[in-house]
């Protein structure tokens, strides 16, 4: 069973595609990184399954579901993203408590203080936050918040757009932990997009390396660690990636 | 007191209800420092308490004429002396309070929600009803305030209820360009994504993600708007097109007054110190408002 199934999909921002012919299959209970440097679309196709950009062509399915193109509430329920800034993904004016039990709300669930409470415990949220602002939390304790946020609905599949690229090192290591153990919690199925290869070989099994809008090559993680990746600018990638690693731990 | 105290301030609140209590405890305690804040408050609240007691706060009737004591300065009798029929200044502002605060409240109670409803709806969709509901706007507000209400209320007859309507017509389009600048500054913020992406509708993130956005930077700007709402109303009633005699208007006073203004000063001055001292007192509110009704600005 397939979790997320591209075929050929081009996504537009207007006239121009911004990704060409991407497939890829993902199965249930898998995580799957897109790795690339910026701008070569790996956000969009992100965009364009959870339902932001909707001018695409070719076919999003959705656990064995073809998707159309509009925000849907029955894929709301399957699928949900993870920002990559924890600042502005969440509304200034509205306390934790509000933001986390608003999905509820829209989709009609009751139990809302049951909820919220068990769900702020899941993502490792002291109880006491819940009635404050997003500025009363650090960086961390927002992106636990959007996570939490994103569990609400009990979706299968989490869309995680570099989740971590936001906070200082030592909180990064702290949310991959969390996004791990909910993975083996609840089955979940990831996507996630990084640039960060130390990130993928710890969360992902498989890894698509995309440029200029195109894959280049799917591999497995453990071509990634043995550093045989068979594309050219798949080397390239990790070269850079490696020499960027080096550099900040020996600054000169 | 002291227990009720850290409730209202405690930490951690342990239900929805204490959490909204000690947010308004703390709009209110940082609204109790702010000095500019509490005048304007004070000046409002008195505005409100003569419009609800005016009949104990005048010493007379504000209709009766005496045409044998016509035009006296100010006295023991008559505190703010008495116009040219005769008749009480002091007790003709004191019920000219409530014409004020009804046109006020009106004005603000129409255009206000409409101005944040057409301009959220603008801002969000885009498109053509941004082009369309934005168009409205620029052909209302083109044309000069007083005019465009001085046409509305000639086509529809002069009185308080077409003033407050001519008002009101006139004030919503700067609420629609406000409210349509904050939206589109959120529009794609990611926030508002996640919650479409929860699968809300778009009645739903309009009401519930973006109006409160603009809501404290709106009450700002009409609280600071009421004093312009007065000026128009009083000048409406100046040019004879508000309240009708013998309603005691306070623009429709000075009118009367200008006649005898260097001779008998009284008449034409004192309704002008009350639109004065309550303008004044609106605008100190708004300005005091903006500053406590940013959440971040809490225990700063």
């Amino acid at each position: 069973m397939t979790a997320i199934s591209l075929t050929n999909l081009s996504v537009y921002y207007g006239e121009t595609p911004t990704t060409h012919d991407v497939t890829f299959d993902i199965g249930k209970g898998e995580s799957f990184a897109l790795v690339g440097e910026s701008g070569s679309g790996k956000s969009t196709i992100l965009k364009a399954i959870a339902g932001l950009a909707p001018k695409w062509q070719g076919k999003i399915s959705l656990l064995g579901t073809p998707r159309n193109h509009a925000i849907d509430p029955r894929v709301a329920r399957q699928c949900q993203m993870v920002f990559q800034d924890p600042y502005g993904s969440l509304h200034p004016r509205k306390t934790i408590d509000a933001t986390l039990s608003e999905p509820l709300a829209i989709h009609g669930i009751g139990d809302q203080n049951e909820r919220v409470c068990a769900q702020m415990a899941a993502v490792g949220l002291d109880p006491r936050f819940r009635f404050r602002f997003p500025h009363q939390l650090s960086g961390g304790q927002r992106q636990r918040v959007a996570i939490a946020r994103a569990l609400m609905l009990e979706p299968q599949i989490l869309l995680l757009d570099e989740p971590t690229s936001a906070l200082d090192v030592s909180v990064q290591a702290e949310v991959l932990n969390l996004l791990k153990r909910l993975r083996h919690q609840h089955n979940l199925t990831y996507l996630l997009v990084t640039h960060n290869l130390a990130v993928v070989s710890f969360m992902c099994e498989r890894l698509a390396v995309m440029k200029r809008g195109r894959i280049v090559e799917i591999a497995t993680v453990e071509q990634l660690k043995q550093n045989t990746l068979e594309h050219d600018y798949s080397g390239e990638l990790l070269r850079a990636s490696a020499s960027h690693l080096i550099s900040a731990e020996n600054p000169s | 007191m002291a227990a009720l105290h850290n409730w209202l301030i405690d930490d951690a609140p342990a239900s929805r209800f204490q959490a909204r209590m000690g947010r308004s405890y703390g709009v209110m305690s940082r609204l109790i420092r702010n000095p500019l804040a509490v005048i304007g408050a004070i000046i409002i609240s008195l505005l409100i308490i003569t419009a609800i007691f005016a009949p104990w706060i005048a010493t007379q009737s504000p209709l009766t004429q005496d045409l044998s004591g016509r035009l006296q300065p100010p006295s023991s009798d008559h505190w703010m002396g008495t116009d040219e029929l005769g008749r009480d200044i002091w007790s003709r502002v004191v019920f000219g309070s409530r014409i004020t605060l009804l046109i006020v409240t009106l004005v603000a109670v129409i255009a206000a929600p409409v101005g944040l409803l057409l301009g959220a709806v603008s801002g969000y969709f885009g498109g053509w009803a941004d082009r369309i509901l934005m168009g409205i706007t620029d052909i209302f507000l083109s044309m000069p305030k007083l005019i465009l209400a001085l046409a509305f209320v000639a086509a529809l007859g002069p009185g308080i209820e077409n003033a407050v309507i001519a008002i009101a017509i006139t004030t919503w389009p700067a609420y629609a360009r406000i409210a349509r600048a904050e939206t589109l500054t959120f529009r794609n913020a990611e926030f508002v994504s996640a919650v479409q992406l929860q699968g809300a509708s778009s009645a739903r993130v309009i009401v519930g993600h973006i109006l409160p956005l603009c809501s404290s930077s709106m009450i700002i700007r009409v609280t600071l708007d009421m004093a312009g709402i007065i000026l128009t109303a009083a000048g409406l009633g100046f040019l004879g097109l508000g309240a009708q005699p013998p309603l005691p208007e306070w623009g429709a006073m000075i009118s009367r007054g200008r006649t005898f203004i260097l001779d008998q000063w009284w008449v034409a001055t004192m309704p002008g110190f009350a639109i004065i001292l309550v303008s004044l007192g609106f605008c100190f509110l708004g300005d005091g408002l903006r500053d406590v009704l940013d959440p971040k600005s809490e225990g700063k």
